[in-house]
This record gives C-alpha cells, structure tokens and sequence, in this order.
C-alpha cells in the first residue's frame, strides 16, 4: 500500500506555547488509526493541521504525496468536531452542496444510507436530534471516496444504538486504500475497530502501535493502557 | 451467539474462536457463502484487517477455503467440522480441569461432582 499521510517534523505554535509537536509519523493505505488523548491534548489541533485548516508553524504535512492545501481538499473527507452544517438547510440541499463542492461524492450511496435510515429529504436539520445530525453528518463524509478521512470525535454525546451505528457505517464505507483517522478520547467504543493507536497528550506522541500487539504482549485493552498511562 | 469480545486478548483470536462455533452451530452451514470480509467487520464491530485475519486462520484449520472471486465458503467436510468441535471440546475441558486443581480436587472428586451435576439435569448456565 502506498504513503497516503507523511508528517515531518510537524510543529505548531501559538506565540511561544507549542500547542503541537509530533515530529514524524507516516501512514499507508488500508488502516483505520486512533488519535487518542484526553481533552485538550491536541486532537483537535492535529486533524485541523492535516485537513489545511490551520498551517504547521514548523514542518511539513502531505496527503497522497501532495503538500496540504487546496489540491488536497478533494481527496480529504473530513468530519468536524462541531456541527458544519446549516441548520435552514434541508437534507436534499446538503446533499446538492456535496455534490457540488466534492467530485468523488457517491450521492447513490448517501441516498440509500439516509434511505435505510428513514430520514426524509425534505426534513430540515434543525428539527433533527442530535444523534440524527451526527449520523446524517457521518453518512454525508463517508460517502465520498477518499483517500483520507479525518473524523474529530464521531461518537461523542450519541447513545449506544446511535454509536453502533455510526461504527457499522464507517466500517462499511471507508475506501479500502485509504486512511482513516478517528480522533476521540472514548478509546472503549472504538478500540476494535483500530488497526494502530497514538496517545498524545500535551501536543506530544506519547506511545504508538498496533491495537492487537498491546493485547497480545500485554493482555490488556488500548482502554486500560490508556489509562494506565494518564492516570491522574 | 454473540460477537462479544473481550479485553484481555488479540480481538483476532477471539474472532476465531466466534466464527469456529458459529460453523460448529450450523450458524454457518457446511459449504455455505460467508459474508465478505467488510460485512462480518460490520457485524463484529471490529477493523477489517483483523477479521481478514481471522479469516486466514480459520482457512489454515481447513474450517473455511477462498473461492476466486466468489468470496469465502465454509467446507462441505462434516467429518472435519466435527473434529474441530472436539477439539475446542477438548481445550475447554482441559481449562475446566485446571480450574477445578486450582479448587483443590482430585481427578475423582471431578469426576463425581460433574456426574451429580449432569444428573441434576443442571445446565451450567449462569
């Protein structure tokens, strides 16, 4: 599988505090990767740089061999941490905005998840729950074929089902050669879905690798290692 | 049946272990298609590359074989089903075995208390 996320000596600063500095990490095709650290460790942070919201202070970042910027927006399918949706739109135009702004956006597969959902078209967002909007939200991001997918927290504040299924969803759609990174400080709920995990905390990498390794060496989950390593 | 995994191993061995009772069940039928690789992670709630995993060790059992471009069946061999189920038997008993030494009882004593439970019709279901 080829590189599909490179990471050189990536730093970002805000004045003098560094608010990330991770160095190095490559990632190839064909993984689904756990970003995961308690709050304000720098998930945020770090999915922001990657997706060209915020630019490195020092480094450089590239996707599909590409420096992050607007050539790398078509091939980054990125779910926000908050709502980044209109609430006055209705689903058929949010479908209409994806289609318009994303060239590889299957609008096939998005119609038959909401379908399988029961959600009407017409509906507009507000009047959705919370856990509808994530889920709409999820469906709309995963239906595109990209090459990396950054999701900042997918499962936070959704009950069990809802959870359920927006791990089914992300399991089932993900392009097979491409990346996805899933940010979130609920190491239980995604665990099993990770092939390798990273720990930061502080804007630091603070232990990397495999979910099945840590298992098989330690006999422990990535949940129990998680907190064994930020015990407070 | 459940796809209820555990903390303390590989998810991939436990997969293994899941998918080989759900064969020995008829879950899956001899010689019938399993679902693909995506859709048995879906189920599972686990990461593709593990049940893909798991997958090749169930092939090396002999378990399940790969059709070219059709996708995964489980064997048509019966005799080798059940000479999987005996074995899972047998690893099973021998870990019940080594509880029961831990307890303090003699391979008698075992014996006993097994014969008294059968025969109390209990079905060792917590």
């Amino acid at each position: 599988m080829e590189t599909v996320l490179e990471i050189k000596g990536l730093k970002k600063s805000y004045g003098k505090k560094a608010a990330l500095d991770i160095g190095n990490l490559e990632f190839k095709g064909g993984k689904i990767i756990g970003l995961l650290g308690p709050n304000g460790s720098g998930k945020t942070t770090f999915i922001k740089l990657v997706s060209g919201l915020l630019t490195p202070t020092l480094g450089e970042i590239k996707v599909g061999g590409m420096l992050v910027g607007a050539d790398t927006k078509s091939i980054v399918s990125y779910l926000p941490d908050a709502n980044y949706l209109f609430d006055w739109m209705k689903t058929k135009d949010v479908i209409a905005f994806f289609k318009d702004f994303y060239k590889d956006f299957d609008e096939g597969l998005a119609l038959s998840m909401l379908s399988n959902l029961g959600i009407d078209l017409k509906q507009s967002l507000k009047s959705m729950s919370k856990g509808t909007k994530e889920k709409v939200q999820l469906i709309l991001v995963m239906s595109r074929r990209a090459k990396l997918y950054l999701l900042d927290e997918p499962i936070g504040g959704v009950d069990p089902a809802a959870r359920d299924y927006i791990l089914k969803t992300i399991i089932s759609n993900y392009n097979e050669e491409a990346v996805v990174v899933i940010a979130t400080h609920l190491i239980g709920d995604v665990e099993n879905i990770l092939d390798d995990f990273i720990f930061i905390d502080e804007g630091k990498v603070v232990l990397a690798g495999s979910v099945d390794e840590v298992r098989e060496e330690k006999g422990k989950s990535i949940d129990n290692l998680f907190r064994e390593v930020f015990k407070c | 049946m459940s796809w209820d995994i555990k903390d303390d191993r590989p998810v991939y061995a436990q997969l293994v272990e899941i998918i080989g009772q759900m064969i020995i069940k008829n879950i899956f039928p001899p010689d019938s298609k399993l679902p693909s690789v995506r859709d048995l992670a879906a189920l599972a709630e686990v990461n593709p590359n593990t049940m893909q995993k798991a997958l090749v060790e169930l092939e090396s059992e002999g378990l399940i074989s790969s059709v070219r471009t059709t996708g995964k069946y489980v064997t048509d061999n019966v005799e080798l089903i059940k000479g999987y189920k005996r074995k899972i038997a047998v690893r099973e008993l021998g870990r019940f075995i080594n509880k029961m030494k831990d307890l303090d009882f003699t391979m008698e004593e075992i014996k006993d208390l097994v014969d008294k439970e059968v025969n109390n019709g209990n079905s060792f279901r917590n």
